[in-house]
């Protein structure tokens, strides 16, 4: 198996759930009622302790260590999707793309358990019992609200139609695409995209949100190579401020 | 002491949960084995019960702190995803510590996490099933909230996974 095709799929993995985990992790102490400060906050440490296990992997295949991998690196260096380091914006914002996220994410997750790679597998297995209480989360959120006040639709809507781009964006096929699905290690992106889809309807469906024609949307593509929004460098500033002072510095 | 397997195992009786200290960490169920070489090598493997719990470190330092004082200076503590932990690899004297703790303990499932199983978990206080949950993220990962409408209060569990 070519192992630039494994490294190209543990940095995408790893590099989204690091950068939605600092993400989320803005939300803390700025929820906007106790209970959803927890929960942008647990889930911060749960990504940012997924994508711990997949750079483990990395390493394991020769990149550098975690620490070094995770903030050292610059923005064209990174292989998350856009749309996981878009700013939070307001919090329906924040909810949107954690539902579009999460329900993707659980899908990579149980097919990769299946993976011929087997470290992957036996990462990816315990993972998708963390991420279900994700998607459980960002499911009845949507459901309760989506089907609440006009004002709750109307900022749902919005949100939904900005983020959509985006997050069709996270299905972007890398050059190993091919490859990976004949090997058995990944199911591949177009497999990710329909099983999401069907997920996300399914909830969708449940409130008064309309999921935007998807035939007319330009994914935004590019994150999986290196092309990012001017939002994502000064993330990787902040989150590397303390690492960079010291780099030696024993924690 | 014999170096065998059952006494390694004793001796980790009593390395606690740093966030739960009534449960040990073979009670939790995170040490998945431990293996004696014929030269005395002692190899602890372990799992974590949330990949991003940071008691997790704590818990592998504490594993090498006890068997150091117990003598064994060769040794290999292991933290792996061979045998991915599941909240019903929770022992019942593991689930029996919980409860006096206050913290209600998972239900023993089929892996097949649905809603029926979060909602109307068994009061720790009262043994009311009259409860329902208010958020799946508590104080440390592995904890549930979860409100008993029975005795009127808060309580915690811990979640099954």
């Amino acid at each position: 198996m070519n192992e630039l095709a494994i490294k190209d799929l543990l940095y995408k993995l790893a590099d989204d759930q690091l950068i939605l985990g600092h993400r989320n992790s803005e939300w803390t102490g700025f929820g906007p009622i106790l209970e959803e400060d927890i929960a942008f906050s647990s889930m911060a440490q749960d990504k940012i302790g997924h994508s711990l296990a997949f750079y483990t992997l990395l390493q394991e295949l020769g990149e550098a260590e975690p620490d070094t991998v995770a903030f050292t690196r610059n923005a064209n260096q990174f292989h998350n999707s856009q749309l996981v380091e878009l700013p939070n914006g307001e919090y329906d914002f924040s909810l949107i793309r954690h539902f579009l996220y999460d329900n993707a994410e659980i899908i990579r997750f149980e097919m990769l358990s299946q993976s011929s790679y087997e470290p992957i597998a036996k990462v990816a297995t315990k993972l998708k019992g963390e991420v279900k209480y994700h998607v459980l989360h960002a499911n009845t959120w949507i459901k309760n609200l989506g089907a609440s006040t006009e004002e709750a639709i109307l900022r749902l809507q919005s949100a939904l139609d900005e983020a959509i781009p985006y997050a069709l964006g996270m299905f972007e096929p890398s050059k190993y695409e091919q490859e990976l699905i004949e090997s058995g290690v990944y199911a591949g992106e177009e497999a990710v995209k329909t099983a999401w889809l069907q997920r996300i309807k399914t909830v969708i469906e449940k409130t008064e949100l309309k999921l935007p024609d998807l035939s007319t949307i330009e994914p935004r593509f590019g994150g999986r190579y290196g092309e990012h929004t001017e939002h994502l460098q000064p993330l990787l500033d902040e989150m590397a401020e303390v690492f960079k002072i010291d780099p030696t510095a024993e924690w | 002491m014999e170096l065998t397997k059952e006494n390694i195992l004793t001796l980790l009786e009593d390395v606690k949960d740093p966030e739960i200290p009534v449960l040990s960490l073979v009670d939790l169920g995170v040490i998945t084995g431990v293996e004696v070489s014929d030269a005395g090598h002692v190899t602890v493997n372990m799992t974590p019960t949330f990949a991003g719990c940071p008691a997790m470190d704590y818990m592998k330092k504490d594993v090498q702190r006890t068997l150091e004082k117990n003598g064994i200076t060769s040794h290999t503590v292991n933290m792996t995803f061979d045998k991915p932990w599941d909240s019903n690899k929770i022992s019942e004297k593991g689930r029996k510590h919980l409860k006096e703790f206050g913290l209600a303990p998972p239900p023993k499932y089929d892996l097949i996490l649905d809603l029926d199983i979060l909602e109307h978990v068994k009061c720790p206080y009262c043994d009311s099933d009259n409860t329902d949950m208010r958020t799946p993220f508590g104080p440390t990962l592995c904890r549930s909230m979860h409100y008993c409408n029975d005795c009127r209060q808060m309580f915690e569990q811990f979640k099954p996974l």
